[in-house]
């Protein structure tokens, strides 16, 4: 028997619309059990789960630890500071260290792109990327799938557009992964300097003007300004910004049908969003945070179907 | 059976029909609805999936799809009637079990069954039985129902 989504979870680039599917199916259920008296069921009961975190996170490693948590997994949490990561130790090492106390699973967020992808190829357990680099941050796109599929009852045909600082973003190259394979158009908006080269080569439409995407999207996915950015040299000022790019009530009033509002969070209000939007009637920002469980639920689940055949093949092909 | 549900609960007082995703289910909704017929008295009933509940996830893999759970209320002081199509080895009315203990504390629970075919690996006994098989190795009782199936019907079936 295969597994439904093979040993790791390391983005949606690599995954059939099918696997989508059945994760968001799978996460349906998952959402009632987070709304019992016992918020928890015993299906992971025994499965050692580390949420390793070589960069900060609130919301996500919050996330994955009650996805874990009402799984009934025992969970440990390593942050990169104040481990022996700071001593020199190699990712790898650290991994394989943890796997010699008899784990199950790793959670990983992870600076570099690709880490997850490599931690995968060279341990047994199960790796579940949590965000690497600007590579990909499977999980986002998947609580954004499930929550454009609630609020419209499907997604494909519907066009969903991407806002903001698309170039640094793994939720932007993630959610543009599932989106397409969903069947939905993808649409970017946001500064030349924040849009990565050949972005159009990925299928999406390329939008310059805010107005332009709000006259043609279903829903607005407003990506966070990393403020960080700013000193870079990517974009003049954060005010600059915000009077061209930010997502307004003043504009969004004069898009032809109300749009959906989303947002991966942590949200810079009066940056890239107005705060009468973020808290307004179409936004659907603490659902999304909502699904981030049920989402992670599943896919710990789907991959805990115990397959050692595939960890051992795996763990041949790194040797 | 619904008569003998009733008399096991002394009347509809206190009485919660759980149907046993997914079989389970409509056969629960058709007592509850003979009962309502009978007695003039709406039954809650509620559904439960013991998927999450198992514990074979090693061995046969997750399922992928998993069936609504929906409990009627506080089960405190109930009496609560597991029903379920077939009772094989009693793994999944142990699930159950667990699953209802994390739901309250009902005053009871009893099982029904619509069809018994023998071959527990549990101290499990059913309270109420529509029928019973003697089935070989190899051989499954595969419980139709119309609302699913398209029409009702109870099928030996030898072989995988």
């Amino acid at each position: 028997m295969t597994a439904a989504l093979g040993k790791d979870l390391v983005g949606l680039e690599r995954l059939s619309p099918d696997q989508i599917r059945l994760i968001l199916d799978t996460a349906e259920p998952f959402k009632e059990v987070s709304e019992r008296p016992i918020k928890k069921v015993p299906a992971l009961r025994g499965k050692t789960i580390v949420n390793l975190f070589f960069e900060a996170s609130t919301r996500t490693r919050i996330s994955f630890e009650f996805a874990e948590k009402r799984l009934s997994a025992d969970t440990v949490n390593v942050a990169a500071s104040g481990s022996a990561v700071q001593k020199g130790e190699t990712l790898v090492d650290t991994a394989r260290n943890l796997e010699a106390m008899r784990i199950d699973m790793v959670v990983i967020r992870h600076p570099s792109s690709g880490a997850a992808a490599f931690l995968g190829d060279r341990i047994r357990s199960n790796v579940v990327n949590a965000g690497d680099g600007k590579h990909e941050h499977p999980t986002q796109a998947l609580l954004d799938l499930l929550t454009i599929r609630d609020k419209h009852g499907k997604i494909a045909g519907l066009k969903v557009c991407l806002v903001g600082d698309v170039l640094h973003s793994r939720v932007a190259r993630s959610n543009i992964w599932g989106l397409s394979k969903l069947g939905a158009e993808v649409g970017v908006c946001g500064p030349d300097t924040l849009m990565p080269r050949g972005i159009e080569e990925l299928g999406v439409c390329r939008f310059r003007r805010i107005e332009e995407a709000i006259e043609w999207a279903d829903v607005l996915n407003v990506l966070r300004l990393q403020l960080e950015r700013m000193e870079m040299g990517f974009i003049p000022s954060v005010r600059e910004y915000y009077r061209v790019f930010g997502v307004t009530l003043e504009r969004l009033e004069k898009a032809p049908r109300p749009l959906t509002i989303m947002h991966p969070g942590p949200m810079n209000r009066g940056v890239e969003i107005d705060s009468r939007v973020a808290d307004g009637p179409h936004s659907v920002i603490l659902d999304q945070v909502t699904n981030g469980v049920a989402v992670r639920m599943a896919v710990l689940y789907l991959l805990a179907g115990g397959r050692p055949e595939l960890a051992d093949a795996a763990k041949r092909g790194a040797e | 059976m619904a008569v003998e549900v009733l008399e096991l609960a002394h009347g509809t007082d206190r009485l919660v029909l759980i149907g046993i995703q997914r079989r389970g289910v409509e056969l629960a909704e058709r007592i509850a609805r003979l009962i309502e017929q009978d007695e003039g008295v709406v039954v809650p009933r509620g559904a439960l999936d013991i998927t999450l509940y198992r514990d074979d996830l090693e061995t046969v893999g997750p399922k992928p799809v998993i069936g609504e759970t929906r409990i009627p209320g506080d089960l405190g002081g109930k009496h609560v009637v597991i029903v379920d199509d077939v009772l094989y080895t009693g793994r999944t009315v142990r699930a159950a079990l667990d699953e209802l203990a994390d739901f309250g504390r009902p005053e009871r629970i009893s099982l029904c069954v619509l069809v018994d075919r023998g071959g527990r690996e549990l101290p499990i006994q059913p309270d109420v039985v529509g029928t019973k098989v003697k089935v070989g190795d190899g051989e499954r009782v595969d419980v139709l129902v119309e609302e699913l199936d398209g029409r009702d019907e109870v099928d030996l079936v030898s072989g995988k």
